[in-house]
């Protein structure tokens, strides 16, 4: 009976939570705009077998085609629908970027966790690989590492994933750092909880904002680090991804111009929008902005 | 002795001029840890390989389980793992990067002789793109929420979303194809055999697009970082005590809120040398300009491997003593003196 009384009582404030938020993120209108620019790209890349009528890698007319009403982004130099190749590339970008981001939360949260909430030689020890991960240039690493085990879809999401996590890590620890001294972790202490219980249990859930706003900002950059390293000859020639149908346009720029505006089109609305959907989230989640 | 003169012209104290050398020697040692750890990092990738590294070597071509083992023992392969590290550590500390595989140089010569033509490109933007995007951030931090303030930050959100190398696309299909203001490819026209100033301002022109689009990335970062900065700064006690005093507010701005504005600016420039870098690779890619981008490619290409990862560990390397905190130090006379 009690324990059902809570889950009400729980749900309740969870559902105004849920309406507060959104009474301040609809406000901003950069951000509203974001939400429907995410929707839109979410939606061209989630149907893309509905909106399309052909394949993705499959010659159907014939090369260069210019944009048609039929073609509307043109053929590219094997006679591939662009349309549909920038759909389905799409998919493959943003499922990789989605995946990657996740991989990268998973351990920028864990190490960032257990280095606010231990401290000491810990803490300086997971600073250090930080900082280490920070000064090596990401892209560089994720190159090389790529380059290294080969280039297949799996191998792009756990590369992202790894190279991508020390702001999550650094945030998750400044957060803890703090949380840690409050006084209802020390009751909670008092009450005898363990470690994993109260980092996991009780702090982790007060840092909850400060990883959603970050994996929407990881997401962005996760889609500009996959389309940069397809488009540097790092992906899977057999999958169409965004990256890869710039590193295609690259010969023909000179004479095939829509080969390259739609995809990068398509990257820039993607990365756009998760960009505005962090930066409205940011403000409407953060406890200190919201006090404005 | 080489005098060490301070910013506003008056020479410093021998003790100033000691802990000068001593901050500049910790920040050494912090770094060295740093550029270990890459060496390490480098270390663990190339062994990631699959497969032997003499397969990569020898390629197709059938050779003999003697020529084999050979070339295991020439390059170290037979040794246990600990030992190869710590002679992989000791010959990348003393500047030795290892061999190409394919041209048979040693990869530091390799990255020297293209280095000077990526800085050529990673320079002119990032002290532009620098000077633009801090009057820009500081514009836009004067009123927040007004319309400059606004626009800055809608420049800057697109600036970050906009992939570098698909910019430079762009700019090359818009600039030089279409319009024919710029040269299309490469670093210079090889078939007007320019010389002298001629050949100076061929380049240039040349550089102009790339550098563009690196510059673009770098003015939405900058932009950002300054206005958040700014912002933090003008509502501190000490800028509204300036304010009480009844100076200007070009002189608060620029004199008080500033000078300790710039701090975090710098550390996030320096940072982002190394994103500026990589960003260069990619854009050389389009323009097929000659720099480290276009080694780089070719070694993925060619699974030239030493070269990979000694690029690895030459940019950390930069980064790294670009960001040990002397960027702090020149900026921040209360961390020099501590």
């Amino acid at each position: 009976m009690i324990s059902t009384k809570r889950a009400l009582a729980q749900r309740r404030t969870l559902i105004k939570n849920v309406k507060d938020f959104w009474h301040v993120y609809k406000k901003n209108r950069a951000a509203f705009g974001g939400l429907a620019l995410m929707v839109f790209v979410l939606s061209l890349a989630g149907f893309a077998p509905f909106l399309t009528p052909y394949e993705p890698r499959r010659m159907v007319a014939i090369p260069f085609i210019a944009p048609v009403w039929s073609h509307p982004m043109g053929t590219d130099n094997l006679g591939r629908d662009m349309f549909t190749e920038v759909l389905y590339g799409a998919r493959t970008s943003l499922m990789v970027s989605f995946l990657a981001a996740f991989t990268s939360a998973i351990v920028g949260v864990l190490l960032g966790a257990i280095s606010g909430f231990y401290g000491g030689y810990i803490d300086e020890i997971f600073m250090r690989i930080t900082e280490l991960f920070q000064v090596v240039p990401r892209l560089i690493l994720a190159l090389a590492t790529v380059a290294i085990v080969g280039p297949s879809v799996w191998n792009l999401i756990w590369v992202i994933g790894l190279t991508s996590w020390p702001t999550t890590a650094r945030l998750l620890r400044v957060e803890f750092l703090s949380l840690r001294e409050r006084p209802f972790v020390e009751a909670v202490k008092g009450l005898g909880a363990g470690d994993i219980q109260v980092a996991f249990r009780e702090i982790l859930p007060n840092a909850t904002y400060c990883i959603i706003v970050n994996v929407s900002f990881e997401v962005a950059r996760a889609i500009i680090t996959e389309s940069s390293l397809t488009f540097l000859g790092l992906g899977d020639a057999n999958i169409p991804s965004l990256g890869i149908l710039l590193q295609n346009a690259q010969p023909y720029l000179q004479t095939a111009w829509w080969m390259s505006v739609f995809p990068g089109t398509l990257i820039v609305l993607a990365v756009l929008s998760l960009n505005l959907v962090g930066d409205g989230l940011n403000e409407a989640l953060s406890p200190k902005l919201r006090e404005r | 002795m080489s005098q060490v003169i301070s910013r506003n012209g008056t020479r410093l104290s021998e003790a100033q001029t000691v802990s000068l050398r001593w901050f500049i020697t910790r920040r050494i040692l912090q770094s060295v840890p740093l550029i270990l750890g890459v060496i390490i990092l480098a270390f663990i990738l190339i062994h990631l390989t699959p497969g032997d590294v003499t397969q990569i070597i020898t390629g197709d071509t059938a050779v003999s389980p003697e020529y084999l083992s050979k070339l295991r023992a020439e390059l170290g392969l037979d040794r246990p793992l600990y030992e190869q590290l710590v002679l992989y550590l000791a010959q990348a500390m003393r500047g030795n990067l290892g061999y190409s595989f394919i041209s048979r140089q040693t990869v530091l010569s390799l990255i020297l002789e293209r280095l000077p033509i990526t800085l050529l490109l990673v320079f002119v933007p990032l002290v532009f793109s620098s000077m633009i995007g801090i009057f820009l951030g500081v514009l836009a931090s004067q009123k927040q929420y007004s319309f400059i303030d606004n626009t800055a930050s809608l420049i800057s959100v697109i600036g970050f979303s906009i992939p570098v190398f698909w910019l430079a696309q762009i700019l090359l299909i818009v600039l030089s194809v279409q319009l024919r203001w710029f040269p299309v490819q490469g670093f210079m026209d090889v078939r007007a055999n320019l010389q002298g100033l001629d050949l100076y301002l061929d380049i240039i022109h040349h550089a102009v697009l790339p550098s563009v689009a690196l510059g673009a990335v770098q003015l939405a970062l900058v932009t950002r970082i300054t206005r958040a900065s700014m912002i933090e700064i003008l509502s501190q006690d000490y800028i509204v005590w300036a304010r009480s005093k009844g100076l200007s507010e070009i002189t608060i701005t620029f004199r008080h809120a500033l000078r300790n504005a710039l701090l975090p600016v710098a550390t996030v420039v320096g940072y982002n040398f190394g994103f500026l870098l990589t960003g260069a690779i990619l854009v050389e890619t389009v323009f097929a300009w000659p720099g480290l981008g276009r080694l780089l490619v070719d070694a993925i290409f060619f699974h030239d491997y030493p070269v990979i990862t000694g690029q690895l560990i030459f940019i950390s390397t930069m980064v790294a003593n670009l960001v040990t905190d002397l960027v702090y130090g020149i900026l921040d006379p209360r961390i020099r003196y501590r």
